[in-house]
């Protein structure tokens, strides 16, 4: 068979992160000073090119949007500007390359976007606390480059090879993270903690996928997915076997029961900058491997994928929520909460029906991208609110924020209302959506208990608040120090979650158009 | 039943195995234990050999044995290991340990036998000829098709060897460094300086201090 040179264009937003990344290794070990300063802005430079690239290879501008462009006047233009929007993002098609192992298609698109922005964000708040707790290094930088790298790769993989090594690039890139700060016990504990874990639950995913490969006999997701629909070609025992260790190996990344022991430890320990890295692209990918292994590759199995899934989102719901309520951490609390809301996703993309799964998958989307948009703003107020030497983690440490700033007390109040699902602020729309889809896919019963737990954990959510409101604050009453952009950003980031509370319709749009064009 | 020479080689290969491996976890001295690993990716590079996997066996002594497993040794050797306390509750842990070592041996027995698995089912690859480069193959393949792994492992690789160097390297500011470019780049005049001090006479004893002025 003749080789023949794959087409590199498609690929072209990993390309220019690896192009980055190296160059600013490069440029950081001939740098005498200021090597973090030149890897910091190199890391943004590669994030805003991969986005940029993201959404430009796949698209024809001037053919989707020119003509309508030319044919509006400028007014009509800006008022159908999220139309218009829409109808770009959603005029890429699904095509592949490096023979299967790259697949680039819009819902890749949207999250990887995503993956950089909310990565760039992590970065801009992080900063201040590193540099405080003298972390900040060019090594740094260039690990959270190649994560993301590792992001991309697992969200455009069209082949079991390339889930895997998408996969390991980012777990092996997050354990060095999370042990950056190498003289703190709890940190090396985390770090050591996450490592072993997680290699077991890469060997787990590893044997599933062996399984698949060998029932099947092809690595490539469609090359999967085809072979099983003949049921005479691929043996279902075997397969059976093998999907339950790919589920584990999924359900590991996510951080859902019964494989959520890792998540509290290496949240609380981990320097709440990589916490928010943590918490925000790693679930993303995490989502995405779900999309690409479930719904794509073992498509054919759903009806045992969906009872797995529901299972473990269920459970993480309820243990999430109730255990969220002992913890006096807020970085703990915002663990277990993170398992329930992970929990939340699952039901959501689990709630397929016969009729067609577009409002299951594109509830679970919405969940996701809005988690991810209202974690960061919670990590960002506990980055804000630290300064050298305090970490602002305990629930003690907000006590009375009402009276040292207002306007912090507020925005924190709003991310806690989003998350607790209160009406009108974006969580409320996510959960709503998620139990939207499981009540009409059958499963009321469940609907029902996921509404009883998220009230129950609407009581720690609501108890930030009162702390941060109605108690006497500390003795210890010094301002917050940060430069202005962060406050800026941060508080557009909240505002955002406000926003998107009173119009969510515009990002339910783009979760189904994706969806449609996708998957 | 006739038994081949390549099945007298497989079984007696795997029974040296078997009993290196033993051998790692029960071996007093730690030296003894990192020589026993090195026997046991030996002969699994023998049984590596019998497939006709030459590539792989050649690489397992090469990169195991040759590069990996010194470097083991250096390490065991260096650090001084307790080998008593480590072994602290070896026979409290035995029972428990063979447990689970004989439930997962019979879920493997039973996933073998099972309908899929069994040997019939699974044809034996064909044999190639001995001009057959495996080397070659493996080679053809890893830089055409799985090109894009293949970058990406390296990738992974690098970010090893960034993060190794991240946690480990401990730039230590007591000690004074020399710079070779800082010293290269040094000029006459940043180490020598010539002032000149204007004469004066002194009103009295004047004539040894103006001789050193001149």
């Amino acid at each position: 068979m003749e080789f023949q040179i794959p087409n590199f264009y498609p690929a072209a937003p990993e390309l220019a992160v690896v192009a980055i990344s190296l160059l600013t290794l490069l440029l950081v070990s001939f740098a005498r000073r200021r090597a973090s300063q030149i890897a910091y802005y190199m890391t943004h430079v590669a994030l805003l090119l991969a986005a940029v690239l993201t959404i430009h290879v796949s698209r024809d501008f001037s053919a989707t949007i020119g003509k309508l462009y030319v044919q509006l006047p400028f007014s009509e233009f800006l008022r159908n500007l999220g139309q218009i929007g829409l109808a770009y993002l959603g005029s890429s098609e699904m095509s592949f390359t490096f023979g299967q192992m790259y697949l680039a298609d819009p819902l890749g698109d949207l999250l990887k976007v995503v993956v950089c922005a909310s990565v760039a964000m992590v970065l801009i708040y992080g900063r201040r606390y590193l540099q405080d707790r003298k972390l900040e290094s060019a090594e740094y930088y260039l690990i959270i480059l190649f994560a993301v790298l590792g992001v991309m790769v697992l969200i455009s993989a069209g082949s079991l090879l390339s889930v895997y090594i998408g996969l390991e690039l980012l777990s092996l890139s997050s354990y060095a993270l999370v042990a950056i700060n190498r003289d703190s016990i709890r940190s090396t504990e985390a770090a050591m903690k996450y490592f072993v874990l997680g290699a077991l639950a890469s060997g787990l995913l590893l044997y599933g996928m062996s399984m698949v490969y060998g029932a099947t006999q092809s690595l490539g997701l469609v090359d999967v997915a085809r072979s099983l629909v003949d049921p005479q070609s691929a043996n279902r025992t075997v397969l059976l076997f093998g999907l339950v260790f790919v589920v584990a190996g999924v359900a590991f990344k996510l951080g859902v029961v019964p494989f959520h022991m890792w998540i509290p430890d290496v949240y609380e320990g981990a320097p709440t900058a990589v916490t928010a890295l943590i918490a925000s692209a790693s679930k993303l990918a995490a989502f995405a491997m779900v999309c690409r292994l479930l719904a794509l590759g073992l498509w054919d199995l759903v009806e045992h994928w969906k009872l797995m899934l529901l299972f473990t989102g269920v459970a993480s719901i309820v243990l999430g929520n109730l255990t969220a309520i002992a913890q006096s951490n807020l970085k703990r609390m915002l663990a277990y909460s993170g398992i329930s809301h992970m929990g939340f996703l699952l039901l959501g993309f689990a709630s397929t029906t016969s009729h067609g799964s577009t409002n299951a998958y594109a509830s679970s989307l919405f969940y996701v991208l809005t988690y991810v948009l209202t974690t960061l703003a919670g990590f960002g107020i506990i980055l804000l609110m630290s300064r050298a030497g305090f970490e602002a983690e305990s629930l003690d440490d907000f006590k009375g924020l009402n009276k040292r700033s207002s306007w912090w007390a507020g925005l924190m109040a709003v991310v806690m209302f989003s998350m607790a699902g209160l009406p009108f602020f974006v969580g409320f729309f996510a959960k709503f959506f998620v139990l939207q889809a499981l009540w009409s896919a059958g499963y009321a019963a469940l609907a029902v208990l996921a509404v009883v737990m998220s009230l129950v954990g609407a009581f720690y959510y609501l108890r930030v608040v009162k702390i941060m409101f109605f108690d006497e604050p500390a003795a210890d009453f010094s301002g917050i120090e940060a430069c202005f952009g962060v406050r800026c950003l941060l508080s557009v980031n909240v505002l955002a979650i406000a926003l998107l509370g009173l119009f969510p319709s515009f990002l339910m749009q783009t979760c189904v158009l994706v969806v449609q064009g996708s998957l | 039943m006739a038994i081949s020479f390549p099945t007298i080689c497989f079984y007696l290969f795997s029974a040296i195995l078997v009993f290196a491996g033993l051998r790692v976890i029960t071996a007093r001295n730690p030296v003894h234990a990192v020589l026993y690993l090195v026997l046991a990716f030996f002969t699994s590079g023998m049984i590596w050999m019998l497939m006709q996997a030459e590539f792989l066996a050649i690489a397992i002594v090469l990169i195991y044995v040759g590069a990996v497993m010194v470097l083991f040794l250096f390490v065991v050797m260096m650090l001084d290991i307790n080998v008593d306390k480590m072994r602290e509750g070896f026979w409290r842990y035995l029972p428990v340990g063979l447990v689970v070592a004989a439930i997962m041996v019979a879920e493997m027995a039973m996933v073998l036998n099972g309908r899929y698995f069994r040997l019939e089912n699974q044809p034996a690859p064909q044999a190639v000829d001995a001009g057959y480069s495996n080397a070659q193959d493996l080679a053809r393949v890893i830089f055409t098709d799985y090109a894009y792994p293949f970058e990406l492992a390296s990738l992974i690789l690098l970010v090893a060897m960034i993060s190794a160097v991240m946690l480990t390297y401990r730039r230590r500011e007591s000690i004074k460094h020399m710079d070779p470019a800082a010293q290269i780049a040094v000029k006459a005049k940043d180490r020598l300086v010539i002032h000149s001090i204007p004469a004066e006479k002194e009103e009295s004893g004047a004539e040894s201090t103006a001789e050193v002025t001149k």
